[in-house]
Parts: C-alpha cells; sequence; structure tokens
C-alpha cells in the first residue's frame, strides 16, 4: 500500500520533499552542533571577511588557552538594517556596526548600556579606517582633493547617506574638508555638499553597491570610499585599473563595537564576548584587521603595516559635536541631506 | 445525462476530505500568512498619533516618489500588453522549434531573485554596458534614469501578462478563427473582432497584476534606478529610507498609501474585467 502511495506521487513532489527534509535535517544539526558556546555578532557589510578570520583566530586562542570551545557567527548587513534586526529581537551578544550612531540606538532602547563607549579603548573602536578617492589608473581628470569633485565633466559616485551608513562617513568628510578651509563657513560648507551632489549621477543604496558601480560599470571618474574598499579594489580587483588619491583632510571613520548588554544576560554568555571584544584590541587581531586594511589602533602592529596605509590628515567626529548632532543636523528629515535636494528638486 | 447524476453525487459529499479542518486550517493560514501582516501595517502608522501620518501627507518627497512609482508601473504594464498578448499567441498557436525553452523562460522573472535582475540591467544598461554602450552614442540612457526603472519592472511583469492570457486562449479552440477565415474575415479582422475580445477579460487581469507587482517592487529597482530624490526616487526607497531613519511611523505611512493605493487598483481592474466580461456576453449574444 505504501509503494502504490508513492508511486501515484509525481516524481518531482518527491524530489523537493526529499530536499526539504535534508535542508531541514541540515539545519538541525547545525545548530544542535553550536550547543557548546556560541556568540554571534552582528556587523556591517564590509566586515564579512574580517570578521572570519578574527573569529576562527578568536576560537582557536579559546581552545589553547582554556580548552573551551567557542564559536562565534557573524551577520553581516547593512550597519542601519543590522542595528534594526537587534532592535527587533536578533539574538546579538555582540554588535560590531558602522557607526556610533546605530549602537546608541540600540542603547536608548535599553539593550547596551548607555555609557558603551567609554567601556573599551579608543571609543569602543578597535580599528579604524577613513575616507580616500578611488580614480582610474592615470587619474585622467586629474583629482587631487575635495575641491576636485565639482570640476566640471567629474562624474562621482557615492552611496546614499540616507540609506548606508558608510556614505554618512564620505560626506561628513565632505563637510568637515570644507568647514577646514580658509574662511569655511557653515553656508559654504552647505553649499559645496550641494554642488558636490549634483555631480553624483547615482545614490546607490549601499557601499558595495556604489563599489560596483564604479568598479564593474564604469560609472563616474572618481569613487568615495572607505579606506579599506577602496585598497581591496585597488589591490584584489584590478591593480593596473585603479589609483588611490588622498585628500588633503579627511574624517577618522570610527567603526565602533559593543557588548549587548540585554542579550548576553539571556544568553549566559556575557563573560565570553566581553572576553572577544577585548580580543579585538590584540596584537593577533590587530594583525588580521591590517590585513583586511582597517588601520591598527595598537601603535606596534600598525607600524609594522604603517606601508600599505598612506599618511592622512583627519578630524574625528566629536569635532563635529557627535553622532546625536550630526544625526538630527544633516541626515534626519527634513536636515540638509533632505534640504539640498529638495532645493534644486 | 450521465454527467448530470455524476454532479449530483459529487455535491452531496464534502468537497474536500475532512471538510471543517479544511476550512479552519485555511482560515488560519490566511489570517497568519496574509491577514495578520496587513493588519499590523495598517495598525502601525496610527500608534504614534495621527500627527506622524498628517506629516507624511504633508511631504512632497514621497508625492514625488509615489508619482515615479505608479507612473513607471504603469508604463511598464502598458508595453507589456501588446508585446505580452503577441508572445502568448504565438506560444500556444505557432509550433515552434524550442517553444518549450521560451515557456520555460517566461517564468524565469518569477524566480530570479529580484536584486540579481536589478545588478544583470544595470550592468546591461549601464555605460559600458552590452546595451547601455551603443544606446549612449544615440544620446539615450536607460539606467539611472525613469526610463531603466521601466525596463526593470517591464522584466518583472512580463510573465503576469503572458500567464494570464494563456490558459483563455488554449482554451479558444482555433476553429472559431478557422471559421472566421472561412467567413470571409481577413486576418486582422479575425485577430480584431474574434481573438483579442475573447482575450480582454484576462488580459485586463494580466495587467492589474503586472501594475500593482510594479508599484511595489523593489529589488529589481534600486539597481538601475538613480535614486535621486524627486527624479528617479521609488516609493519603497522611500519607506527604506525612512526606516533607516527610524522613522517607524513615517516609513508605514507609506507603505500604508501604497497597500490603499494597490488594492483600489486591483479593485478598479477587477470592476474593469467583469464590465468588460459582461460586455462580451452580452455581446454574444
Amino acid at each position: 500500500m505504501p509503494s502504490d502511495v508513492l508511486s501515484a506521487l509525481p516524481r518531482r513532489a518527491l524530489l523537493l520533499g526529499g530536499l526539504a527534509c535534508a535542508g531541514s535535517a541540515a539545519f538541525l544539526r547545525g545548530t544542535t552542533a553550536l550547543a557548546a558556546t556560541t556568540l554571534l555578532n552582528v556587523s556591517y557589510d564590509p566586515t564579512r571577511e574580517l570578521y572570519h578570520g578574527i573569529n576562527a583566530a578568536f576560537s582557536e586562542n579559546e581552545k589553547n588557552s582554556s580548552g573551551s570551545s567557542v564559536t562565534v557567527r557573524t551577520s553581516n548587513g547593512g550597519s542601519g538594517a543590522q542595528a534594526r534586526a537587534v532592535l527587533e529581537g536578533a539574538p546579538a551578544d555582540i554588535v560590531s556596526l558602522g557607526l556610533a550612531r546605530d549602537i546608541d540606538m540600540l542603547a536608548q532602547k535599553g539593550l547596551v548600556a548607555t555609557d558603551w563607549q567609554k567601556r573599551l579603548p579608543h571609543n569602543s573602536t578597535p580599528f579604524t579606517s577613513t575616507i580616500v578617492f578611488l580614480v582610474r589608473k592615470g587619474n585622467p581628470k586629474a583629482i587631487h582633493d575635495w575641491a576636485d569633485l565639482v570640476k566640471d565633466n567629474v562624474k562621482v559616485v557615492t552611496p546614499n547617506p540616507k540609506t548606508s551608513g558608510g556614505a554618512r562617513w564620505n560626506y561628513l568628510a565632505a563637510w568637515g574638508w570644507a568647514l577646514h578651509q580658509t574662511g569655511g563657513t557653515e553656508a559654504a560648507a552647505r553649499a559645496y555638499i550641494q554642488a558636490l551632489f549634483q555631480h553624483v549621477p547615482v545614490l546607490d543604496a549601499g557601499a558595495r553597491g556604489a563599489t560596483n558601480s564604479f568598479v564593474q560599470r564604469d560609472l563616474g571618474d572618481v569613487l568615495i570610499a572607505w579606506e579599506n574598499e577602496a585598497l581591496l579594489a585597488a589591490h584584489e580587483l584590478g591593480p593596473d585599473r585603479f589609483d588611490i588619491v588622498v585628500p588633503s583632510l579627511s574624517v577618522l571613520a570610527e567603526p565602533p563595537v559593543a557588548l549587548v548588554d540585554h542579550n548576553a544576560r539571556t544568553h549566559g554568555t556575557t563573560a565570553i564576548a566581553q572576553h572577544y571584544l577585548e580580543f579585538l584590541y590584540s596584537s593577533r587581531a590587530q594583525d588580521i584587521a591590517a590585513t583586511h586594511y582597517f588601520r591598527p589602533t595598537d601603535s606596534a602592529v600598525a607600524r609594522l603595516h604603517a606601508g600599505q596605509f598612506p599618511k592622512v590628515k583627519t578630524f574625528d567626529i566629536a569635532s563635529l559635536g557627535g553622532w546625536a548632532a550630526v544625526q538630527k543636523k544633516h541626515f534626519a528629515a527634513g536636515g540638509i541631506f533632505d534640504q539640498i535636494y529638495t532645493q534644486h528638486g | 445525462m450521465a454527467e448530470a447524476t455524476l454532479s449530483l453525487r459529487n455535491r452531496t459529499r464534502d468537497p474536500l476530505p475532512g471538510f471543517r479542518l479544511a476550512l479552519f486550517s485555511t482560515l488560519l493560514w490566511i489570517g497568519l500568512i496574509v491577514a495578520l501582516p496587513l493588519a499590523a501595517l495598517v495598525l502601525r502608522p496610527w500608534q504614534e498619533g495621527l500627527s506622524a501620518m498628517t506629516t507624511a501627507l504633508h511631504d512632497g518627497r514621497m508625492f514625488a516618489a509615489l508619482r515615479v512609482s505608479f507612473l513607471t508601473a504603469f508604463l511598464a504594464a502598458l508595453i507589456n500588453v501588446p508585446v505580452g498578448l503577441l508572445l502568448t499567441w504565438t506560444l500556444v498557436r505557432v509550433r515552434l522549434p524550442g517553444r518549450r525553452i521560451v515557456d520555460a523562460l517566461i517564468d524565469l522573472p518569477f524566480a530570479i531573485p529580484t536584486a540579481v535582475t536589478g545588478i544583470t540591467l544595470a550592468t546591461l544598461y549601464g555605460p559600458q554596458g552590452w546595451l547601455g554602450k551603443p544606446l549612449a552614442h544615440l544620446g539615450i540612457s536607460i539606467a539611472y534614469s525613469t526610463a531603466g526603472i521601466v525596463v526593470a519592472l517591464m522584466f518583472v511583469g512580463l510573465p503576469f501578462i503572458v500567464r494570464s492570457v494563456e490558459p483563455v486562449l488554449r482554451g479558444l479552440p482555433p476553429e472559431q478563427e478557422e471559421a472566421a477565415g472561412l467567413l470571409g474575415a481577413s486576418s486582422w479582422q479575425t485577430v480584431w473582432r474574434v481573438v483579442l475580445p475573447s482575450l480582454l477579460p484576462a488580459t485586463v487581469s494580466g495587467f492589474g497584476l503586472a501594475f500593482a507587482r510594479g508599484i511595489g517592487e523593489y529589488g529589481s529597482v534600486i539597481f538601475i534606478a538613480g535614486n535621486q530624490p524627486f527624479r528617479t526616487e521609488i516609493a519603497p526607497l522611500l519607506v527604506v529610507v525612512r526606516l533607516q531613519e527610524f522613522d517607524y511611523a513615517g516609513a508605514t505611512s507609506i507603505a500604508f498609501i501604497l497597500l490603499v493605493a494597490s488594492m483600489l487598483c486591483l479593485a478598479s481592474v477587477a470592476m474593469l474585467r467583469r464590465r468588460v466580461a459582461r460586455g462580451l456576453i452580452s455581446g454574444v449574444n
């Protein structure tokens, strides 16, 4: 009788059913194997490869020092989207996001301690980056500084600061440069930003999308990018296709990390998660960061890798009043970014 | 006669084994999968009071985005109607070699991840793409303009037209067309007077589905639209923008307006379809 039933079913249905069973079995096995100690690091997009390396090193380190088996999983996505996922219940023990503002949102809802940025060295930022330009080989449009981006016939590629945390650093680097020019006033900076975005033909939703537009689709003359993305593109995608241009002044991009207190308490992982965060400052992790083109904060490791990072003069977000003020002034609904589009829209 | 008794006997039995159970699970499932999320969507904007909604309603940028979304979705669905009809007719009536492959290709837009579609189209129509480069020489740019959005929505919407019309055309006996020919109708007259009117109701629903899908489409569009506020920014992107601002009320307000507008569209398409179908029957009689 059962064989009758089986033969009556279409073969495709059997195949699909079998696949579904196999899939769920693999999923279940996956979760039981992770039962020892598992940490979830909810991170932003361009750190996929970086944390892959660091997590492996951390697991190995734990095995050697205390014999315990710890697995760290990382989830990647846009910084704001990841913050929202944690806000809505993603079981993150740790967050490592593109900008402090996104972790502030978690602190506001009580998931993270409000003094989170003071609990780890360097504003809870284990490694930093900065904003640079990626141009076509030989720099045909002669782009050397921010002022060159608003020359005639220059097309600039940068993602939308509304949807991309990374793009906010780009925007603020430009704003800060304009503000620091001789006679630089807020009005002048606003005029510069408005002119700059008139040279942006496409606002990609995320940083990787903008890199793709520039690198794969040959769109635009200059890509404003995080240094680690620019170095990655220049070294791995086409050393003969791109040059990196370092502007006279840029922003110190600080992607911070934090313990998600509320979740870690529930999971009983507070101690090990804290240990993981401290591991990010170890010379081992700092070295891995440098190989992924993030700037180490450990000065000894930084010296070892000094050759690959050009010298850049930077200002930090605190000098613009901190993220809360910056967010409200520039990126909130009706803020300066909205205004520059409304005026000529 | 035999058929009549058979159907009578069937009617006395439950249409499904365990009718109550089937009905219960259907209602539960529809409730969980469709009605509950929709209810949450409808209720969310009002949670922060009326002000969130009224602020949203005064947003010029939102209206610009809605205009872009509705206009491009309408255009794409409209262009897809003649193309889709022709394609369907060829598929059903002409014994082409490789017909099965074409048939399978038509369903592909249903299956491909929309972001993959968007990235592929953007590469194709981009300044260095196979189509984008020659078009740029002619002074036409598709990618990063409203034309790009229309192209993406045409790709996504085509199967809706074909799959709506196809079963009706298959059910239409070719003898009708042959009879029209024998009665002296030219091939144009046959198409215009015999084939198209019978396909009209199905075409209207196909158009409606493609249009509604186009209004809400996100993944395939954002890669090929320039995403410039007031010009090439679609309403679903503005929803994402609002979410990124942690402005849940603003995001759900736009979503709510999209929902209401789409439902109105679908309702008017259904009404139009019924009217067309009724006109058809009375016309035949």
